[in-house]
C-alpha cells in the first residue's frame, strides 16, 4: 500500500526513535533554554559595565542568529523525509512548539497588542479568529493529511481528485498565499533590524534572509523545525518577561492574565472621565476646527490655492523688508515649497490631511470604549443601530475569514506531516494551540497595562516632566509616537498622543522602566517570531515548486538527492526574489496577511474538507471550488480596495455586499466554493476507485 | 447501517463503525466550537455581565474561547484514541489495521 507511512521506514532506522529520542530533546532544549537566559545576564552585565546600546542590540540580533545557524549545520541532510518532513519522528509536543513559532509571525508578536490597544474589543476578532482555526485544523484535516503521508498540501489535493489539474491548482495557490505572507514577514525583519541595529531598511532585509537562509537552505525542514522549537523558546520568554514587570510596577500579580480584569475596570473609569474633561474637549474641538478649515479649502480647491501661496509669498516679502535674519526667511522658503503643487495635489493632501484631523477629533483619540462589543447602539436612533449591525456583522465575518483561513495555510498544514503518527498529529494540533495561546492569553492583557499607564500615568503629566521614554520613541519615528501640546496648556491630554500600534510591545520594556537589555531581548524575541515564519514559508513555497511541479510533473524519474539539491536551490531564488519584492516597500503589510488568509481560505478549505468527508467529491468539482472561490474572494477584495481602484482607474461607487469589508471577503468565496465543489461534483462522473480507496485509507487511524 | 454485505465482512463492519463515531464525534466538537466562536460573540453586547473583573463577553473573546478550544482539542484527541482502540478491538487480528 503506497500510502503508508512504512515506505521510508528504512530512511528512519538510522536515528533514535521513540522516548529516548524525546528524553534527548528535552535535554537538549532544556540547555538551549538555560543557555539563552546566560546569554541574556551576559548582556544585563555588559549593559552594567558601560557597553553602548548600539552594540547590546546588535549583540541580541546576531546571538540568536547564531545560535538558529548552529543548529541549522547541524541538521544539514540530503534525505528527501528528512529535508521535506523533519523524518517523521517530531514528537507531539515539539512540533507543537515549533507550530507556535510557524503560526505566531510579526503581525502576532508585534502588532496584536497594539491593534488591541487600539480597537479594544474589536481587536479580539482576531484573538478568537486565529485560536479557534486550529479546532478546524484538529477536528478536520491534521489527522488526515498525516495518515496519508506524504510531503506537501499539493501532494495530497492530487492523490484525492485524481491528477495534476488540481495538483497545479493547489501550487498556485499554495506560492500565492505564502509569497503574500513572507514579504510581510520580511518586511518585519527588515524593520527590527534597522530600528535596533540602526542599519538602513534594505540592509536589514539582506541581513536578516542571510538569517532565513542559514536555516532551510542546508537541513529544509528538519533544520526548520528544530529552529523554529529555539525560536519559540525565545519569542515567549522575550514577550512574557516584560509584560510581567509591567504588571508589578503596577501593584498587581506577575500574571496580569489572571488580574487584568481589574486593570480594565480601571481603564473604562478613565475613560468616563477624560470623555467628560474640558481640556480634552479643547483639543477635539481644535481638531475639529482643523478638519473644518480643510474642508472649507477642499470646497473650492483653485482660490483656497492661490489664497495660500500668496499669503507664504507676502509672509517671505514681508521678512525680506523687514531684513529679518536669515533662518526665518529660509522657513518661510520652506513653507511656500510646502503648498501642493496644483490642484490635484492639493485634493489629495488636503483629503488626507481633513481625514486625519477628523480622525483625532473624536472621544479618546479616536479610539473606541475598551470593553465596549461593537460600535453603535442596538438601542439607539437609526445610525447607531446600523452602525451596531454593521459592526457586527463585520466582527463575526473577520472572525470567520481568520478561521478558515488558519485551517487552510499550508505552511502550518505541512507541519503535521512531521508527526511519528496520527495519534500524535491530533495531539500535536492540541500543544500547537496550547503554546500559541501562553502568548495570546497575554496580548489582551498588555493592552490593558499600557491603556492604564497612560491614562491614569501619561495624560496629565507637564510637558517639561514626560518620561523618557516618549522622547525616545518620538526620535525614533514620528508614525510610531508623536506629543504636541495643541491647547498650550503645558499639560498633556490624551488627544495629543499620537500613538503607532507597533510601540506598545516596542516600548513596552521602557514604560515598566527596565534596563534596554529588555529591550533588546524583545527585539530578539521579534526576530525570532518573523524569521520561523518567513522560513516555514520560504520552505513552503520551494518545496511547491520544486517537489510539485518539478519532480511530480516535469521529471518524475529523478534520484531522491537530486530532488532536494534542485529544492535548495529554488529556495535561494524564491528568498531573493521575497527579499527583492520587500525591498521595494509594498503598501501595506496587514493588507497583505489578510489577502494571504482569504486566498488560502477559499482556495484550500472547501477541497480538503470535502476530499475527507464526502468520498464523491471529484476533480471537476474540486477544481471549480478553487478556481471559482478564489476568484470571487479575489474579485470581492480587490474591486472593493482603495489602493487598488486607484491603480486601475475605478471611478464606480464601492457597493459593498451586506456592509461586509473586503479584509473578510473569504467569507463569500468560502461558501461559493463548497457549492460549486457540490454541484459539479454532481454533474460530472463519480471520481477514480483509486480516490475513493484513498478516502478510506485516511479515514483509518 | 449494518447491511447483510457489512454482516459477512466483519473487519469492514468495524471500519465503517469507527468511521461513524468520529463523525460523531467531530460534529459534537464542531457544534461547540460553532457556539463559541460565533453565537456568544453575536450577542456579546447583551452578555455583559461583570465576570470577574471582566465584561463576560470581553472575557470570553480574550480568554474564555481560547481556552474551551484547547480543551475540546484535547478532547478530540483524547476520544479518538479510545475509538482507534475500539477498533483495534473490534477487528479480527488478520486484519488489523496499521499499527498506530
Amino acid at each position: 500500500m503506497a500510502l503508508r507511512t512504512r515506505t521510508f521506514a528504512p530512511a528512519r532506522s538510522r536515528f533514535m526513535r521513540g522516548a529516548a529520542f524525546t528524553r534527548r530533546l528535552h535535554w537538549i532544549y532544556l540547555a538551549f533554554g538555560l543557555a539563552f537566559l546566560a546569554f541574556v545576564g551576559l548582556m544585563a552585565l555588559l549593559e552594567h559595565l558601560g557597553l553602548p546600546r548600539n552594540w547590546i542590540g546588535f549583540l541580541f540580533l546576531v546571538g540568536p542568529i547564531v545560535f538558529y545557524a548552529g543548529i541549522g549545520i547541524l541538521s544539514r541532510t540530503t534525505d528527501p523525509t528528512e529535508y521535506y518532513v523533519a523524518g517523521r519522528r517530531v514528537p507531539a509536543l515539539y512540533n507543537g512548539m515549533a507550530t507556535g513559532a510557524d503560526w505566531m509571525s510579526a503581525a502576532s508578536f508585534i502588532g496584536m497588542a497594539g491593534t488591541l490597544y487600539l480597537s479594544g474589543y474589536g481587536g479580539l476578532a482576531y484573538i478568537l479568529g486565529w485560536t479557534g482555526g486550529f479546532c478546524l485544523v484538529a477536528l478536520l484535516i491534521a489527522p488526515y493529511l498525516r495518515k496519508f503521508g506524504q510531503y506537501t498540501i499539493p501532494d495530497f489535493l492530487a492523490a484525492r481528485y485524481d491528477g495534476n489539474l488540481v495538483r497545479v491548482l493547489a501550487v498556485v495557490a499554495t506560492i500565492a498565499c505564502s509569497f503574500l505572507y513572507v514579504v510581510a514577514q520580511i518586511y518585519g525583519v527588515g524593520l527590527i533590524t534597522s530600528r535596533i541595529t540602526g542599519v538602513a531598511f534594505e540592509v536589514g532585509v539582506f541581513l536578516g534572509l542571510g538569517g532565513i537562509l542559514v536555516c532551510s537552505f542546508l537541513g529544509g525542514m528538519r533544520a526548520v523545525t528544530w529552529t523554529q522549537v529555539a525560536q519559540y523558546i525565545v519569542l515567549l520568554v522575550a514577550y512574557l518577561v516584560p509584560v510581567a514587570w509591567l504588571s508589578i510596577k503596577q501593584h498587581a500579580t506577575p500574571v496580569p492574565q489572571a488580574t487584568y480584569g481589574f486593570q480594565l475596570q480601571k481603564v473604562i473609569a478613565s475613560e468616563k472621565r477624560l470623555q467628560a474633561d474640558p481640556a480634552e474637549r479643547r483639543v477635539i474641538a481644535i481638531f475639529q476646527a482643523r478638519a473644518d478649515e480643510y474642508e472649507a479649502r477642499l470646497a473650492d480647491i483653485p482660490s483656497a490655492l492661490a489664497a495660500e501661496r500668496s499669503v507664504a509669498t507676502r509672509r517671505i516679502s514681508e521678512l525680506k523688508a523687514a531684513n529679518a535674519p536669515q533662518g526665518d526667511i529660509q522657513a518661510a522658503e520652506r513653507e511656500l515649497a510646502r503648498v501642493p503643487r496644483d490642484a490635484d495635489a492639493a485634493r489629495d493632501e488636503w483629503t488626507r490631511e481633513r481625514d486625519a484631523d477628523r480622525e483625532r477629533a473624536q472621544p479618546l483619540a479616536g479610539m473606541p470604549p475598551h470593553a465596549q462589543q461593537f460600535a453603535g447602539d442596538p438601542h439607539g436612533d437609526p445610525a447607531a443601530r446600523r452602525a451596531f449591525d454593521d459592526s457586527r456583522r463585520n466582527f463575526i465575518a473577520l472572525v470567520f475569514c481568520l478561521m478558515v483561513g488558519t485551517a487552510s495555510l499550508p505552511h502550518v498544514l505541512t507541519r503535521f506531516y512531521t508527526t511519528p503518527s496520527v495519534a500524535e498529529a491530533r495531539a500535536s494540533v492540541g500543544w500547537s494551540l496550547l503554546f500559541i495561546v501562553l502568548l495570546y492569553l497575554t496580548a489582551p492583557a498588555l493592552a490593558v497595562l499600557v491603556k492604564v499607564e497612560v491614562f491614569d500615568g501619561l495624560v496629565g503629566t507637564r510637558f517639561d516632566q514626560l518620561p523618557a521614554w516618549i522622547n525616545n520613541w518620538a526620535h525614533v519615528d514620528a508614525s510610531l509616537l508623536q506629543v504636541s501640546d495643541l491647547n498650550g496648556d503645558g499639560i498633556l491630554q490624551l488627544g495629543e498622543i499620537k500613538i503607532g500600534g507597533d510601540i506598545v510591545v516596542l516600548a513596552t520594556p521602557e514604560i515598566a522602566g527596565l534596563p534596554y537589555v529588555i529591550s533588546g531581548l524583545v527585539a530578539a524575541g521579534g526576530l525570532a517570531a518573523a524569521l520561523s515564519t518567513a522560513d516555514g514559508l520560504l520552505l513552503t513555497i520551494a518545496n511547491a515548486l520544486s517537489h510539485d511541479l518539478w519532480f511530480r510533473i516535469v521529471d518524475p524519474t529523478a534520484p531522491p538527492t537530486k530532488r532536494v539539491t534542485v529544492s535548495k536551490v529554488l529556495l535561494l531564488m524564491v528568498a531573493l526574489g521575497a527579499a527583492y519584492v520587500t525591498a521595494q516597500k509594498p503598501g501595506d503589510i496587514l493588507l497583505l496577511v489578510a489577502a494571504a488568509f482569504s486566498i488560502a481560505a477559499s482556495a484550500f478549505f472547501p477541497a480538503l474538507v470535502m476530499g475527507v468527508f464526502w468520498k464523491r467529491a471529484n476533480r471537476w468539482g474540486a477544481a471549480t471550488a478553487m478556481v471559482g472561490g478564489l476568484g470571487l474572494t479575489l474579485y470581492y477584495a480587490l474591486v472593493n480596495q482603495p489602493g487598488v481602484r486607484e491603480t486601475f482607474g475605478l471611478t464606480s461607487p464601492i457597493r459593498l455586499w451586506w456592509g461586509i469589508q473586503p479584509i473578510a471577503a473569504g467569507l463569500f468565496g468560502v461558501p461559493f466554493g463548497f457549492a460549486l465543489l457540490v454541484l459539479v461534483s454532481l454533474v460530472t462522473p463519480p471520481p477514480s476507485r483509486a480516490a475513493r480507496a484513498m478516502v478510506d485509507e485516511v479515514r483509518l487511524p | 447501517m449494518p447491511t447483510s454485505e457489512l454482516a459477512a465482512d466483519p473487519a469492514r463492519a468495524a471500519r465503517a463503525r469507527h468511521w461513524r463515531r468520529t463523525q460523531r464525534l467531530t460534529a459534537a466538537l464542531l457544534l461547540a466550537w460553532f457556539v463559541i466562536g460565533f453565537v456568544v460573540t453575536w450577542f456579546a453586547r447583551d452578555l455583559d455581565f461583570p465576570f470577574f473583573g471582566w465584561p463576560f463577553s470581553f472575557w470570553v473573546a480574550a480568554q474564555g474561547g481560547m481556552v474551551v478550544f484547547v480543551v475540546l482539542i484535547a478532547v478530540y484527541a483524547r476520544r479518538m484514541a479510545r475509538i482507534d482502540r475500539r477498533l483495534a478491538d473490534e477487528t479480527p487480528p488478520a486484519d488489523a489495521p496499521v499499527a498506530r
